[in-house]
């Protein structure tokens, strides 16, 4: 088990998609088993025994985990008994556990990850590429998958692991590649080398750790949220009592909590940390919060102001601040110069425009400030925001938001997919505005970066904010149950099953 | 500052000026290869194209076709800066020519309350007509192209409907033709004398203002601002706080106003009445400027005048022996090339710019390791 480090935009993605066939290089080699290959196209790599698990999963949710198998792959076994024999097989094999005639959109996260592994091992891969393959799981499915990794590796499989968690890398490789921009800065050996060691190699700095230091928190509350509900959107719930309506709707679905009597309070100066495994109703609460999505029921205070029903440019010149979790779909204009971006989401606030035009000058500007103080590596504000790394875009996303002073920031994934350096960056501003009252609610897969960064935290399951803790005692294995469902009420160091109990009654 | 940036800018100029030139490169030999393949010589036809093109008469002609198709090009532009594909153009400006005829021809004012009534009047039955379809996108998701599609026909219908000699027509003299009441001469726009070569219509002063308050309200109001937006990223917009619904119902509206002004270069101008020879299908030839020239006002002009160029032209390698569906075969060339150019040039500058941005940066980094002082003050330079 090979594992990759490296920071974003060190190549690491690249590399991977030169080995799978998506890119080809302008120089070099690769060997496979000994003989030199090149590959035109993924299935040349397929070929090969060459598999990749990407990080977003690429399976159909309509589909059973059987046809999402075979799709593609039907030459293989065809699709019928035979197919599933094998699926039967493998998953056995390699203790994966895999259920064929499961639907996909039923499955959790980490079985999803599960049959994207089949995927690959039934198409006769020898070698494993996983991108990532932890950052959407909670503790105790990062372990189950590295037990199947494990089981892989000992039927004589090579497994290409690609992590920024080096933790998990130190625990679970055997070997460990550092690469930094584009070139292999040096190998490591997990028996011997440190985390810290580790992170040194890869930015050639120090690790940088989110920790909060001194608290800031007063007690005059920025955001209160009060039984806040969210039913199912899409389709418009529709009575029961009408079926000829409910036609060509999925009438299990219609009419689902996504939010599900949510209520908490954000003071100045207080961060509010929200742990839960993506889709437990985490995006809709932003999409509340901004004013994307209307509330069922529920009331949304701000600094004193009801704004339950104000539009989202109202609440954004309010004073919220908004580092979305895609920031690609909500936060920039890929194709828009860096300018254009910085305009977005504020064209009615200075500098941006005066009266009903657009400021370009004062904008350029501004955006030359931001690139300045935010360190946003890029040779000019003509660009476009695509041709920037993650990290820049992020940091000039979060320039942005804190350009206009916020009262309150909701902060989605903050750091996902941006580079060590970048990271501590981030957090430093965060931190900075929250000493001058900021309110922040930070929304992160990250269990180090919630525990380290939160004054609260609260686990939303299915919904449901189901238990909190306190940032100083709680570890992230503690959260994580916590995030399955499997604690509720307030969680403590030594978790107390009576207490747990009696606070979720 | 920055030779990168000019650098980059003039590249994307040259970029943007590549695609249509290697659109109608291409177009011109598929061309010259229909013309072979008929057994005729196909340099003969171009040059008597660009002799017969460049007469003084074919020049007024032009520049009056022109007119008509720039407003046609700038009604779907509006659109397609949105992501609304509106087809319907056609329908309204019809619908917005035949009832501001039918206006025109009742007024007895004096012009100039006549001519705007007559405008806004044309502007106002465009918009209304596209807002059939705005409303029915925004509130029932009903997708623009379809809506529109059908209510081209029903405005052919409708216009059928009315022009009859009991309704809002009238029999002509000579009893074969229906048209509405014309104008009285008093509400005719003014006109450019130009001589033998004819008479250039005043309308292309509008045609004019029209691309200025285009470029204006696109690049420099916030509104511009947001219905870019919206085009770009619909899902952006939205997280941004622009109501994405508002927008689509709004420009489905500006789409449609354009869009009655399309008849009104032909009606104030030329005909000054309504009856079955006005001008069809120029919304769908408006479709085909707004791509040739990148939805951009001064890209749209240069498209509105080859289209009217090439009409001119081959209408006369008509007379001269050659086939008349040779325009049909360069235009569709053009547009065909034209979208597979684009998608083509804008993806290989994207990635050419991706490229470039990364070597500068890895250049920039290379240097700190070097020399921190030179560095840093280079990279104060670059955020200059």
């Amino acid at each position: 088990m090979h594992a990759l480090c490296g920071e974003n935009g060190a190549g690491k993605s690249t590399l991977m998609k030169i080995l799978y066939g998506m890119q080809k290089p302008d120089e070099g080699t690769i060997t496979v088993d000994g003989a030199q290959v090149s590959f035109h196209n993924p299935a040349d790599a397929i070929a090969c025994g060459i598999g990749m698990v990407h990080q977003h999963f690429m399976l159909a949710d309509n589909l059973t985990v059987l046809e999402n198998v075979v799709l593609g792959a039907e030459k293989l076994y065809g699709i019928g008994a035979k197919a599933r024999k094998k699926i039967n097989e493998i998953s056995d094999a390699y203790g994966l556990n895999v259920r064929p005639d499961a639907l996909v959109e039923q499955l959790g996260v980490a079985d999803r990850q599960r049959v994207e592994i089949l995927k690959v091992l039934y198409r006769g891969a020898r070698t494993l590429i996983l991108d990532e393959p932890t950052a959407v799981l909670v503790p105790q499915e990062v372990d189950a998958l590295f037990d199947n990794l494990r089981e892989l590796k000992s039927e004589g499989l090579t497994v290409i692991f690609i992590s920024h968690k080096l933790g998990e890398v130190l625990h679970v490789a055997d070997e460990i590649t550092v690469i930094r921009r584009g070139t292999t800065v040096g190998n490591a050996d997990p028996k011997t080398t440190t985390t810290k060691q580790l992170a040194e190699l890869m930015v050639g700095s120090e690790l940088p750790s989110p920790e909060t230091r001194e608290s800031t928190v007063t007690d005059v509350p920025m955001l209160t949220v009060k039984g806040l509900r969210v039913a199912e959107t899409g389709v418009t719930p529709v009575p029961k009592e009408s079926p000829k309506d409910a036609y060509g709707h999925e009438g299990a679905q219609v009419g689902r909590l996504l939010l599900d009597d949510v209520d908490f309070t954000i003071h100045k100066g207080e961060v509010l940390g929200i742990a839960g495994v993506e889709g437990n109703g985490q995006t809709e609460l932003i999409e509340v919060l901004m004013g994307m999505t209307t509330p069922d029921a529920g009331v949304i205070t701000l600094d004193g102001a009801d704004i339950t029903k104000a539009p989202v440019r109202r609440r954004r010149e309010g004073g919220i601040g908004y580092i979305p979790e895609d920031r690609h779909r909500h936060g920039l204009l890929l194709e828009s110069p860096l300018w254009e971006n910085r305009v977005l989401g504020h064209v009615t606030e200075r500098p941006n425009s005066k009266g009903g035009l657009i400021d370009i000058k004062a904008a350029r500007a501004d955006t030359e400030r931001i690139v300045r103080e935010y360190d946003v590596r890029t040779p000019g504000i003509d660009v476009t925001a695509a041709s920037l790394s993650g990290g820049n875009q992020q940091k000039l996303i979060v320039g942005r938001e804190m350009s206009h002073h916020p009262k309150l920031l909701i902060a989605a994934h903050p750091t996902r997919g941006v580079d060590v350096g970048a990271q501590a960056q981030i957090w430093d501003q965060i931190r900075e505005a929250r000493r001058d009252g900021l309110a922040v609610l930070l929304i992160s897969a990250d269990l180090d970066e919630l525990i380290g960064l939160s004054d609260t935290l609260r686990v939303m399951f299915r919904g449901r904010l189901v238990a909190d803790a306190d940032p100083a005692t709680i570890t992230p294995e503690e959260l994580g149950s916590a995030m399955t469902g499997a604690a509720t009420g307030h969680l403590e160091a030594p978790t107390d099953p009576e207490h747990a109990k009696d606070a979720a009654r | 500052m920055n030779k990168l940036t000019s650098r980059i800018d003039k590249e994307r100029l040259l970029l943007g000026i590549a695609a249509p030139l290697l659109a109608v490169v291409a177009a011109l030999v598929v061309t010259a290869l229909v013309i072979l393949s008929t057994g005729k010589d196909p340099f003969a036809a171009f040059s008597d194209m660009v002799t017969y093109g460049s007469a003084s008469d074919s020049q007024v002609y032009i520049l009056n076709k022109a007119t008509t198709y720039y407003l046609a090009g700038v009604a779907v532009a509006i659109g397609f800066r949105m992501n609304l594909f509106n087809i319907g153009v056609d329908g309204q400006y019809r619908l917005a020519a035949f009832i501001a005829a039918v206006l025109g021809g009742a007024l007895t004012l004096p012009g100039f309350i006549a001519i705007p009534l007559i405008i806004l009047c044309a502007m106002g039955v465009g918009a209304l007509w596209a807002a059939i379809a705005g409303i029915l996108k925004v509130t029932r998701g009903v997708s623009e192209v379809i809506a529109t599609i059908m209510l081209n026909s029903i405005a052919t219908a409708v216009i059928g409907y009315f022009l009859q000699p009991e309704r809002l027509g009238e029999l002509q003299q000579g009893g074969t033709l229906v048209s509405t009441k014309p104008l009285p001469e008093g509400s005719w726009f003014f006109t450019v004398d130009a001589g033998p070569a004819g008479t250039v219509w005043g309308f292309i002063v509008v045609a004019v203002i029209v691309g200025l308050a285009y470029w204006f309200v696109l690049g420099r109001t916030r509104f511009g601002f947001d219905l870019r937006t919206v085009g770009q990223s619909e899902s952006a917009a939205s997280a941004s706080g622009v109501s994405v619904k508002r927008m689509v119902a709004t420009s489905m509206l500006i789409s449609g106003a354009v869009a009655g002004l399309i008849g009104m270069p032909t009606l104030l101008n030329d005909s000054h009445q309504f009856d079955n020879s006005f001008p069809v299908g120029i919304g769908f030839t408006g479709i085909a400027i707004a791509l040739l020239g990148r939805n951009h006002p001064v890209g749209i002009a240069l498209g509105a005048l080859l289209w009217g160029y090439l009409e001119r032209t081959t209408n006369h390698l008509e007379m001269q022996g050659y086939d008349k569906e040779i325009l049909g075969v360069i235009q569709g060339v053009i547009v065909l090339c034209v979208v597979i150019a684009y998608e083509v040039v804008r993806r290989y500058g994207l990635m050419r710019q991706q490229h470039r941005v990364g070597a500068e940066l890895a250049a920039q980094a290379a240097a700190p390791a070097q020399a921190p002082a030179a560095a840093s003050t280079e990279n104060q330079e670059v955020a200059k």
